[in-house]
């Protein structure tokens, strides 16, 4: 059989705010760019998240949150990964997320911090070197 | 290494849902361990039923595939849901997004859903589509419920995969001679008209009636009803389960079960071996030979069929 990999991508929506774009054009910009997007809907709980990020073994789980719940949201999600020994799914957040916030979130496990205006080839290029993807 | 698939293998047997995740990854991508991962769960295999749900694109399918997971789980059903979506031809990417219509089930530690991109494959499904089927029936599951992508007419794979096809229609697309055309309409067991509150439903009902009637049907031959549904207020689901368990029924008594099991084995091993020779080849001896009618071939120095004549000859000498 063909070898035939395709990097995984949950795109997801914690919490409460309901303004979904960014998160659909940062979908868009993966699928154009060769990735599976497994994109949630609106108003994800953290368990969710996590359960639909185990059972459709992404690679990579990108949260869109732009409530200014991040500080709780983020972690919950860090956490729930540990206790399922998913800790490998590496966490990207998106957002509008103060800069002291993001360092934070970095120090806590997150690999990735994207604000308002990021051109998504940023974001591409940053995903597939997280990833090691071969070009 | 240690064997890691051994232990994915034995860890999936054992019910671990991270084991059956990362199976099916490894069976969709091809990669090295897949080939072990479905002959060793083989065997296992058979337990479930296998019902398909296709139709045009907005008809519902992931909705009522939600409303009858949910009354399989009054019943407490074990559940696997694949949800296929298409991929995109110019990148190779793909946006899945049919979990969203399944939040309130997708908790449950009885279901488990997983979606899937077509990948390049034509015809409803993806290549690995009915691996991943197997893989969750040989994990336990009752039911394994398959979404295809939005099918028009001629994406008929399901029936290859499923023992009940289910499609889902709606009213007000297309006239009646869509529905006598050959395609999707020949191979359902059940039609369920959705948004029957919508104008229209009435028409469609009776077309979908009158096409049925177009032939003939023998003493016990399963006819498809015809369920009109309001899938979003859970109207006309509990019907469907019903009508899909009596087909299961119809399937057991008249023996075509058994008929259908068994074509599926003897086409699952040509399959696999013609996948396998074809390997073997482009390892062998003459993978030379094979890179060199291909480049005839992309040159046009050759057709593609005396190229293809020309490499299995070569095997006589």
């Amino acid at each position: 059989m063909p070898m035939d990999k395709r990097y995984r991508i949950l795109v997801a929506k914690p919490g409460l705010d309901g303004h979904d774009r960014g998160a659909k054009v940062v979908a868009r910009a993966l699928r154009d760019a060769g990735f599976e997007v497994i994109y949630s809907g609106l108003h994800q709980t953290a368990e969710q998240i996590v359960e639909a990020a185990i059972q459709e073994d992404v690679d990579h789980i990108g949260l869109s949150i732009l409530s200014g719940a991040h500080m709780t949201l983020v972690p919950k999600v860090l956490e729930l990964l540990e206790q399922n020994q998913a800790s490998d799914i590496k966490v990207t957040v998106g957002g509008i997320i103060p800069e002291e916030d993001g360092e934070e979130l970095k120090k806590a496990g997150v690999v990735g911090v994207f604000g308002p205006g990021t051109p998504t080839d940023d974001l591409v290029d940053f995903l597939k070197s997280s990833l090691g993807v071969e070009e | 290494m240690e064997d890691a698939i051994g232990e994915l293998i034995e860890r999936l047997f054992k019910g671990d849902r991270r084991a059956l995740a990362r199976a099916i990854s490894i069976v969709e991508d091809g990669a090295p361990g897949s080939s072990r991962i479905m002959s060793s769960i083989y065997g296992k295999c058979g337990g479930a039923h296998i019902i398909g749900f296709t139709g045009p694109p907005g008809a519902g399918k992931s909705t009522i595939v939600d409303r009858v997971a949910r009354h399989l789980r009054k019943m407490d059903k074990t559940i696997g849901i694949v949800a296929v979506d298409p991929t995109s031809p110019f990148s190779g990417g793909a946006i899945l997004g049919d979990r969203i219509r399944m939040h309130e089930i997708a908790m449950d530690p009885a279901i488990f859903i997983r979606s899937m991109g077509t990948r390049g494959h034509l015809g409803g499904l993806a290549r690995a589509t009915g691996d991943v089927i197997r893989l969750m029936d040989a994990f336990g599951k009752d039911y394994v419920l398959v979404e295809t992508v939005g099918a028009g007419q001629s994406e008929v794979d399901i029936v290859e995969s499923a023992h009940t096809t289910v499609i889902v229609e709606m009213p007000g697309l297309g006239d009646d001679i869509q529905a006598i055309k050959a395609g999707i309409l020949e191979i359902g067991d059940l039609f369920v008209v959705n948004k029957a509150d919508r104008e229209g439903i009435d028409k469609t009902v009776a077309e979908l009636g009158t096409m049925l009637d177009l032939r003939e049907w023998k003493d016990k031959e399963w006819k498809p009803p015809i369920i009109p549904a309001v899938a979003k207020e859970d109207k006309g689901v509990a019907e469907a389960v019903e009508v899909i368990r009596q087909h299961m029924e119809y399937l057991t008594q008249s023996g075509k079960l058994d008929v259908i099991v068994t074509k599926r084995l003897v086409e699952d091993y040509h399959e696999l071996t013609r996948d396998l020779l074809w390997e073997q080849v482009l390892k062998g001896s003459k993978a030379t030979e094979v890179k060199r009618l291909e480049d005839e071939v992309r040159s046009k120095k050759k057709d593609p069929y005396s190229a293809a004549e020309e490499l299995v000859k070569s095997f006589d000498q």
